[in-house]
């Protein structure tokens, strides 16, 4: 008993916080590290379907990115939630099949890169998985006529068990 | 009287610390690029629209349609069959003659970087004719397509994983192609198996 009656008269206990500011570095310096800035915000709705044979996109710097999907709820009031396609951070909406927009898109981020990777670049497709085909194949004659041909169907990776599953 | 207020030891402070950082480093996920790479089909000139004949043995039909059912070959499938099919598909070890023709090739390896070729490297076999030609409704769903065109890559990938297991004991994926040596045997198998996925002009197919 005499033990806890001596406690109740203090004032209560400090901590030792001299290591705090280094705890609260350590996890800044963490979170800089490991945050990658979004350049563009996505205003339309991707979720990206899973597959097996999926490869890392090695090089960034050749990599630029299609958004295709329906639009966020505050840009839907405007547009509408029919699929839309997103270059860089402009919703397209040009009739029919976006021939000028890409083409234009293309271009600016052809300049981008240096003259010996012109050939390179690479067209990150990040299509919803709900989205009907027509939008996708679209997108794809317009980036033919674009003559960016290298493409990649963003998806993440999928685990399957060695053989057939069900 | 100033009572000493007994100080909690901050010894073990760096310790806990330490711990949350590779409790951190180890959950969390960097967002990472993957995805399936495909090429596009330039865009044909317009003088140049020439209908290219292929023998019918030669060409496999996929075909997913509005409701987002599989048809290969005219028969109905299921998307986990689609991968074996692609594989006899391309392989047709009994020489069906409904099967592509296959055409007597020869590759070059590096000389001396498998005991199953001759000295000389070069790989003397049968490779596929076969196309697949995958076609698509202006309704069906992405992702769907998708899984399709990852079964057939799937496909594809499997072959010359086998090949490079038996010849060079290493899978495919592991191929450094940043060495010019492993490049070449790269390079060959991509030869041997060729991603030969043709997609038409899309357009409305009945159901």
């Amino acid at each position: 008993m005499a033990k806890f009656r001596r406690k109740k008269g203090k004032e209560g206990v400090s901590i030792n916080t001299a290591s705090l500011p280094d705890i609260v570095f350590m996890l800044l310096f963490f979170f800089m590290v490991s945050t990658t800035m979004r350049e563009t915000e996505v205003q339309v709705q991707v979720k990206v379907p899973e597959a097996t044979e999926v490869k890392k996109l090695e090089k960034k710097s050749l990599v630029s990115y299609i958004y295709v999907g329906r639009p966020v709820a505050h840009v839907a009031r405007m547009y509408g939630t029919e699929p839309l396609i997103q270059l860089n951070d402009k919703l397209v909406n040009e009739e029919g099949i976006p021939y000028e927009s890409v083409q234009d898109f293309v271009l600016f981020e052809r300049e981008k890169l240096p003259e010996s990777e012109k050939k390179k670049m690479i067209m990150s497709l990040r299509i919803d998985e709900n989205i009907p085909m027509g939008k996708v194949d679209d997108v794809k004659q317009a980036l033919r006529r674009a003559r960016a041909l290298i493409i990649n169907y963003s998806a993440r990776k999928e685990y399957r068990k060695q053989g057939r599953q069900r | 009287m100033a009572r000493e207020t007994p100080e909690v030891n901050g010894g073990s402070l760096a310790d806990i610390a330490f711990l949350l950082l590779i409790f951190f480093l180890v959950t969390t996920t960097m967002d990472i690029d993957t995805g399936i790479t495909r090429l596009l089909p330039p865009e044909p000139e317009e003088e140049e629209k020439v209908e290219v004949k292929v023998n019918k043995r030669n060409v496999l039909v996929v075909l997913l349609n509005r409701s987002d059912r599989l048809m290969v070959g005219g028969a109905e499938m299921d998307r986990l069959d689609l991968k074996d099919k692609t594989i006899q598909f391309f392989t047709n070890p009994a020489n069906d003659v409904n099967l592509p023709e296959r055409d007597d090739v020869e590759i070059q390896f590096p000389p001396g970087s498998s005991s199953l070729l001759p000295p000389d490297g070069i790989w003397r076999g049968k490779v596929s004719k076969g196309v697949i030609s995958l076609q698509n409704d202006r309704s069906t769903t992405y992702g769907k397509y998708l899984q399709v065109q990852n079964e057939l890559v799937a496909a594809v990938n499997e072959l010359r994983n086998e090949f490079c297991n038996l010849y060079f004991e290493k899978d495919y994926a592991d191929l450094n192609t940043t060495s010019p040596h492993e490049e070449e045997i790269h390079n060959g198998i991509r030869k041997i198996y060729k991603m030969n996925i043709s997609e038409s002009d899309p357009k409305n197919i009945d159901r």
